[in-house]
């Protein structure tokens, strides 16, 4: 339920907006136009993620959720009658993913981003549905909700949504912001539900807007600040290499691994240059943190070991001045991964290696292997806290007990 | 019971350079294409990571990366009247196995044949005269010139990023490059590699005596470098584990480095590793392949019927499979007939270890193919009218680093162990310097591969026999050219100088060189060769073959170069002709 957007002012109610319109464009039988759109909108939507199992037929639903409260399952969104929405109307499939309500009146779980998607106007989101109906229809039929008592009870979420989730209603463009910046907030608030991830959440899973796209940690790994700070942000990324980075998965400055590797594949590497463009055109805008912690001293000891293991283990291909190499090894500095607060990607790519995503537009998966059983936690913790206190990296140190707990 | 496979447009034997490129190139193609592949399966961080696999003692000394005599191997004689014996242990020569096959541990040193290495006889009759050819030397013109290869040289340049500075640029002689180059279409995709202290002293000598230096040619990129399959390198750290070690800095080009990123990507291509290939299969007219057979880790046999078989694997092993397949005539040197098997040859190396006292070489900060080398005794780029041989090398100051098992200097006198081979080392480390050719080696009529007729492999075939030993032609060339870069060592300020030239017989057993050649000739029509110019066997259309095993004769530098051009000049033969018209490509 991390998946959520929070509503710490007005809390407004699921009203009639969810009455059907007549929307001319997407009767009848879609042409070929509007189901490329979309495929495209689903891709936007990384939709692939939850509802397509790995080796399974697409869009039929399997991939597991693991959230904080449980597991959910990812439902079939193949139009098959039984098993997928083949039965369902537009209104139930608008109703669903706008304000998630299910085909039969019962709550849906935020896993699915409702929360965000509640942006997405009705007639993009009955685009994705033409695009679903020209799937093969697959029966699979899934049982989403598997999730302890008593978060299994469907009704909560009623509360839930009256508490984290406001209905917004329809994306509205802010007239004194560029184009791009306005496609790049639709795309990254509605559709693209970065937030879901990069925004830190309430105990109830609600998202803790004060804080948006601060970062996160989810699944055991950082969803890195997104925000303008040098730091531990994207603050050193220009436009253009946060745009590059969606589109390949790697730049200058990092290869994407882990979680956002997926996103990547899926999601927006398979997005015009322009929209990538777009999406950091906003992210730039987000305010960053204006405070940096102050770098321990290079003279400490704990420096000082580190800066030796770095030297023997990692300035090979990190280089020496923790550049990396572009598209290849990531860089070291002006990282909001090496810097985040609570450093667990850090710690357990170095522990357990890690593999960078290849897309078409650059195919070289490069990897780190795994230094668990080279290292031991001291110097691993050593070395942690050398990479983020150097080359104007700023971060609290790392305790060989930080490491310990994360093998 | 063998297991029939579906179907495929193309097998390839082997996945080491030149089966990634044919792989990726007809699988961009549209083409349906399988790779089987001997050993087993190479990632470039994984497998390599620079914290822990430059492991002196498994690499280079257990060899780690290579054939295992178990899988294969072959037996050795120098003339005809010996009898054969296995080679146990590989030594002399030490083929990959694996994912990059040996360009995976190979140096990294891309040379191009010069002009005239094309048109080799024909040039040195006509400069010499056919007296100049000993009767039993049986080196002959490549079916190609320099000018057509010249586009796939360059493409297998930018493949692998190679570092370098042109010496030949569209006819323009370039300062700092390779003057005996032929003409260049484009400068090297990346600049030279920095270089250390002992090949700067070189260089500086060997322009003080009017020769011409020029940087290696190096697969150990420079810089970091995006090649044109979208694939990224790193650069190269120096850190002098090359020979023998993968690189898993992605700095030296290699077939998992720059190929296999881009390759898995295609949906219609597949790799079949740990699989053997024992036989390429014919139809009953004997001129069709109908695909190949296979045995994987398990023992068990499969057939892979495929339209195309492209015969990929390390050079020898390429001739073996022929042999073993019944494709062309076996050469037979007693009655001098057949053709494969035919012109086997080697290298001829040789070095000049020097001491320079007072310097601090720091040996261990190179890699592979960092150096300076020069090519003025190297092919016909000096007049032999007086010499009585034919063919030269290349002289390199490449001391590839500075590991402590296998590349201690070494002096006459030194102790080989003991308190007095530690005091040697204590005192050489930072001032021994060595100095290598690699000469050429002309093909002869009494040195080729055949099938023995004594020993057999795992799976019952007979081994590949060697029949092979120094001539005269190459002994005087090594006594020569050794002694010109004894002569640089000495305007080196060494205060001691060592020179080994070449010495007969040949024997496998201590390491000298990787790059074994010929057996599975290019040439004019079929009775000279196996391969016609595309490297397509002439008795069966649907075979190429690709790799070393195709050079008429072996020049005096390192071959991946070659290779590398004639896959992507093969590659473009089979889409451009080959596919529209199954069928040969040269009338025979």
């Amino acid at each position: 339920m991390r998946f959520v957007r929070a509503a710490a002012a007005a809390v407004a109610l699921i009203t009639g907006a969810m009455a059907a319109t007549p929307d001319a464009a997407v009767q009848g039988a879609a042409n070929g136009q509007t189901i490329a759109d979309g495929k495209y909108l689903a891709a936007a939507g990384d939709c692939v993620a939850c509802h397509t199992a790995s080796g399974g037929a697409p869009f039929a639903g399997g991939t597991v959720i693991q959230t904080p409260f449980g597991r959910l399952i990812g439902p079939n969104l193949t139009p098959d009658q039984a098993t997928g929405i083949g039965a369902w109307t537009d209104d139930q499939f608008v109703r669903a993913v706008k304000y998630g309500i299910g085909h039969n009146g019962a709550h849906l779980y935020p896993g699915l981003p409702y929360v965000y998607f509640n942006e997405v106007p009705r007639a993009d989101i009955l685009k994705i549905r033409a695009y679903l109906n020209t799937l093969p229809p697959v029966n699979n039929n899934i049982v989403s909700n598997q999730l302890p008592f008593p978060f299994d009870i469907r009704f909560l979420m009623a509360g839930w949504n009256l508490l984290f989730f406001p209905d917004h209603g329809d994306f509205q463009p802010d007239p004194s912001q560029s184009a791009d910046w306005n496609r790049g907030a639709y795309l990254v608030q509605g559709l693209g539900h970065c937030a879901a991830c990069h925004t830190p959440k309430n105990a109830f899973g609600g998202d803790r807007m004060s804080d948006e796209f601060e970062g996160y940690v989810v699944d055991g790994a950082n969803a890195p600040a997104l925000v303008d700070s040098a730091n531990d942000g994207l603050g050193a990324w220009s436009v253009d290499e946060i745009a590059t980075y969606l589109k390949t998965g790697h730049n200058a400055y990092a290869d994407a691994s882990g979680a956002m590797s997926s996103v990547i594949t899926h999601s927006t590497s398979n997005l015009t240059l322009a929209d990538d463009r777009a999406i950091a055109v906003y992210l730039k805008s987000l305010p960053g943190r204006q405070t940096a912690p102050q770098p321990i001293a290079a003279t400490d000891p704990a420096m000082v070991a580190g800066m030796h293991v770095y030297a023997d283990e990692c300035a090979a291909c990190h280089m020496t001045g923790g550049t990396g190499e572009p598209g290849l090894v990531p860089a070291l500095r002006a990282s909001p991964v090496v810097a985040a607060d609570k450093p667990v990607t850090l710690t357990h790519v170095v522990l357990n290696g890690a593999r960078s995503v290849a897309t078409e537009a650059a195919p070289t998966a490069s990897a780190m292997p795994a230094f668990r059983g080279i290292l031991d936690d001291e110097e691993i913790a050593d070395v942690l806290t050398y990479v983020r206190n150097s080359w104007g990296n700023a971060a609290p140190a790392v305790t060989a007990d930080q490491v310990s707990d994360l093998h | 019971m063998a297991t029939t496979l579906p179907h495929k447009d193309v097998a390839i034997i082997g996945l080491g350079w030149t089966g990634s490129i044919l792989a990726y190139e007809l699988a961009t193609a549209g083409l349906d294409v399988v790779a089987i592949e001997r050993g087993p399966w190479r990632d470039t961080a994984t497998d390599f990571p620079p914290s822990w696999a430059p492991d002196e003692l498994r690499y280079a000394v257990h060899l780690d990366l290579f054939q295992r005599p178990a899988q294969s191997t072959v037996t050795m004689r120098n003339n005809l009247k010996q009898t054969a014996l296995p080679v146990r242990k590989f030594g002399s020569f030490i083929p990959g196995n694996g994912l990059g096959g040996a360009g995976v541990h190979w140096n990294g040193m891309t040379y191009r044949n010069m002009e005239t290495d094309f048109n080799w006889r024909t040039h040195n009759e006509q400069r010499y005269g056919k007296q100049m050819i000993p009767e039993d030397m049986t080196s002959q013109d490549w079916p190609i010139s320099f000018q057509e290869l010249e586009p796939f040289f360059d493409q297998f340049e930018k493949l692998a990023g190679i570092s370098g500075k042109a010496g030949n640029l569209g006819g323009e002689i370039q300062p700092g490059g390779n003057p005996f180059e032929g003409p260049r279409s484009a400068e090297y995709p990346t600049p030279p590699d920095k270089q250390p202290y002992g090949a700067t002293l070189y260089a500086q000598a060997a322009e003080g005596m009017g020769l011409h230096p020029f940087p290696i040619p190096s697969a150990n990129i420079s810089q970091p470098y995006t090649n044109p399959l979208g694939v990224a390198m790193g650069q190269c750290t120096y850190c002098g584990f090359c020979d023998f070690f993968g690189c898993g800095n992605y700095s030296k080009a290699s077939a998992q480095t720059c190929v296999m990123p881009a390759l898995v990507l295609q949906k219609n291509f597949t790799a079949r590793m740990n699989a053997n290939v024992t036989k390429i299969n014919l139809d009953s007219t004997g001129k069709k392949a109908t695909g190949v057979t296979y045995v994987d880790d398990s023992g068990q046999e499969y057939i892979q019927p495929a339209d195309l078989v492209l015969v990929c694997a390390f050079s020898f092993n390429c001739v073996h499979l022929l042999l073993l397949s019944g494709i062309g005539k076996p050469y037979d040197p007693v009655a001098n007939t057949g053709v494969v098997g035919k012109n086997y040859a080697y290298q001829c190396t040789s070095s000049v270890n020097i001491k320079l006292p007072g310097k601090i070489l720091n040996p261990f900060i190179s890699g592979g193919a960092v150096g300076m080398a020069l090519f003025d005794y190297n092919g016909d780029n000096f007049d032999h009218s007086s010499l009585g041989f034919i063919g030269g090398g290349v002289l390199q100051a490449a001391h590839t680093g500075g590991k402590p098992l296998t590349q201690l200097v070494s002096f006459p006198g030194t102790p080989s162990w003991g308190s007095g081979w530690k005091q040697a080392t204590k005192e050489n480390y930072q001032i021994g310097y060595s100095l290598g050719t690699q000469g050429a080696v002309q093909s002869y009529r009494d040195a080729y591969l055949d099938l023995d007729p004594t020993y057999k492999d795992p799976y019952g075939s007979p081994l590949l026999r060697m029949t092979f030993d120094w001539h005269p032609n190459e002994l005087k060339m090594s006594q020569y050219i050794t002694g010109k870069l004894a002569e640089i060592g000495k305007a080196m300020g060494a205060s001691e100088v060592f020179a080994t030239p070449a010495k007969a017989p040949y024997t496998v057993i201590p390491y000298q060189t990787t790059h074994n050649t010929g057996g599975a000739i290019t040439g004019t029509d079929p009775t000279n060769s196996v391969v016609n110019k595309y490297m397509q066997t002439w008795d069966v259309p649907n075979v190429f073959v690709f790799g070393a095993s195709v050079f008429p004769q072996n020049g005096g530098f390192n071959p991946t170069g070659n290779v590398g051009a004639l896959a992507y000049w093969g590659a473009h033969a089979i889409k451009t002709q080959y596919l529209k018209n199954p069928g040969p490509l040269v009338p025979a």
